[in-house]
């Protein structure tokens, strides 16, 4: 990767990061702990990966992107404002009366593929929609990006059997794995693990990554399909409220958003990280 | 009736490649032409409703049609959010089907009883709620529901129900049917239940000379507003028949439509009571321990009649 397109891809996820917070902020509510784990992978996603353009949201030779994990939903909207699916003055409409953007991400906003909010919904659409989508050769590949808590749910591993079953590698899902949801630790409530080896079992090709690493990321994306014949997951290891010293890797940062006094601080400890990020560190 | 819907479909699929089967591995001697003549629109995902609900959504949104099928409560409170968040709520063009509507599987217990269907899929908005009566509806209904650009619940019959309708039928989305008019007061019926308040007006035509107009309400929704005002007015007594449970159902949207529009009238209706079937029996005697034999209704509508006003 060289410097530049580094540089380019953490300045868009530090302005990601500067949107949620303050999206989150003026609304007073959010998952901000949930937005800040998966914006490296959003980013990668709408800078280089997902075949979108504002000018034909619809279009039908996009590529399609659901957001099973709605709760984070804010960190999408940032990523399509920023790539010009609306305006700029809709983020701060954020959970406001009135406003533009619902808490869980929705349809009816520019560029959204899907809306969710409850989780263990995105993939079975998205699996049906790779389905009809290889049935008519059609080029398109459908990602699904879940949470922990999706991974809870038997809806999902439904999908899970399915998309295996036929054979769908044009299908990606990728799991924002911080390992953290509402009421604690993954490994305490529902433990995952060894979720690789699940993975395989079920017939699904996974690779594991660090998912703040934009290397780790690019260099996951350019394998796709992992296996010809199989659909692919990508499990992303992130950490929970990333960029906020103080919230990383709490659960506490799973609710919430971060208090007006705090704002600026947090802002800063995401600077720093782009900073990171830049110097290839 | 379920063969018929089938083969309905079999001949609809013929003619629009945009149609999709995706099923919860139900519908065994069944489903098998479907399967033979498309099999790269036929899909069965395994005893996974959820699944089959998301799937048969995502396939939808690019452009096709995809009927979900299964028996009595598998296809419907089983992936309920499925339906709400995923089909509803996104207008997808999914139609769910189900075989068995009522208590058509009576002996097989509670499990496969569809009560409460109607008044938990008519609480979701876009979706259309349809329950044909007969083999003849059952085919109309078929077409227009491929026809319909959006959700759609069909609650079929099973098999062997008798007709209702004697002549050809002009079958319209929220337009009930008149089957026959009277004057004596009005009996609204949903799904082959119909057979039994046909019988039974006949009976209390031949036995006390009361006239009974026979409405068959296929829509639940949207719902036919002008055919139950015109009966409240008109008549101002109504019977409300069907195969489900008391709390939400037919009779309780007839009862909204009476509320909201003013239109005061004597209203009974003819269900199941706020309970579970757990009786043991064939769907006929289960039918009869709540009412809903020829000669109970019959007494219904002879009861109603009788009351002054």
């Amino acid at each position: 990767m060289t410097p530049e397109r580094r540089k380019e891809l953490a300045d868009f996820a530090l302005q990601m990061r500067t949107d949620c917070i303050r999206m989150t902020n003026h609304g007073q509510s959010g998952h901000i702990g949930s937005m800040l784990s998966m914006t490296e992978l959003v980013a990668f996603l709408y800078n280089g990966v997902l075949n979108v353009s504002p000018d034909d949201p619809r279009s039908d030779a996009r590529d399609r992107f659901l957001l099973s994990k709605g709760h984070a939903g804010a960190a999408v909207y940032a990523a399509l404002c920023r790539k010009g699916f609306f305006p700029e003055d809709w983020l701060m409409t954020y959970y406001r009366d009135n406003g533009k953007l619902m808490g869980h991400i929705s349809h009816h906003v520019p560029g959204v593929e899907f809306s969710t909010g409850s989780l263990g919904h995105g993939l079975p659409v998205a699996a049906g929609m790779a389905l009809a989508a290889k049935k008519n050769a059609k080029p398109h590949r459908v990602f699904c990006l879940m949470s922990d808590g999706d991974m809870n749910e038997g809806s999902t591993w439904e999908a899970i059997v399915f998309a295996a079953q036929q054979k769908l590698d044009r299908l990606v899902g990728i799991i924002d794995y911080n390992r953290i949801q509402a009421l604690g630790f993954s490994k305490d409530i529902a433990d995952l693990e060894p979720l690789s080896e699940k993975l395989a079992a079920f017939g699904w090709a996974s690779v594991t990554i660090d998912g703040h690493s934009f290397e780790e990321i690019e260099a996951a994306f350019e394998k796709l399909p992992l296996e010809q014949g199989k659909p692919s997951m990508i499990i992303a290891k992130t950490v929970k409220a990333r960029g906020v010293p103080w919230l990383e890797n709490t659960v506490k940062s799973h609710y919430g958003y971060i208090p007006d006094d705090r704002v600026e601080e947090a802002i800063a400890g995401c600077r720093a990280l782009r900073d990171t990020y830049v110097k290839g560190a | 009736m379920r063969t018929v819907f089938n083969q309905t479909l079999l001949e609809l699929a013929k003619q629009d490649p945009r149609i999709y089967m995706i099923l919860a591995d139900i519908g065994y001697g069944e489903i098998e032409p479907f399967r033979d003549a498309f099999p790269d629109r036929y899909y069965n995902v395994g005893v996974a409703e959820q699944n089959m609900t998301g799937v048969a959504c995502g396939v939808a949104m690019e452009g096709n049609i995809a009927v979900t099928y299964s028996i009595a409560n598998f296809p419907t409170l089983r992936c309920l959010e499925q339906i709400r968040n995923d089909v509803c709520y996104h207008n997808a063009n999914v139609k769910i089907v189900i075989i068995g509507g009522g208590v058509s599987y009576g002996p097989l217990g509670v499990s496969h009883h569809s009560t409460e269907d109607i008044a938990i899929m008519r609480a979701l908005p876009n979706l259309v709620v349809c329950v044909p009566c007969d083999t003849k509806e059952a085919e109309a209904a078929t077409r227009a529901m491929i026809a319909h650009d959006g959700p759609f619940y069909y609650r079929c019959g099973y098999k062997n129900e008798r007709d209702i309708h004697d002549e050809p039928i002009h079958f319209q989305l929220g337009r009930a049917i008149r089957i026959h008019d009277g004057h004596d007061a009005a009996l609204f019926f949903t799904g082959p239940i119909g057979y039994n308040a046909k019988l039974a007006c006949e009976k209390v035509e031949r036995e006390h000379g009361i006239s009974v107009r026979l409405v068959s309400l296929h829509t639940i929704k949207p719902i036919d507003r002008a055919e139950i005002v015109s009966a409240a007015r008109d008549i101002g007594k109504i019977i409300t028949l069907e195969e489900h449970n008391l709390s939400g159902g037919m009779g309780s949207a007839v009862a909204e439509v009476l509320a909201d529009e003013g239109a005061v009238c004597r209203v009974r209706r003819i269900a199941f009571p706020d309970i579970n079937v757990s009786k043991v029996g064939s769907q006929e005697w289960l039918r009869a321990q709540y009412g809903m034999d020829v000669d109970s209704i019959a007494e219904e509508i002879v009861r109603i009649c009788r009351q002054k006003d």
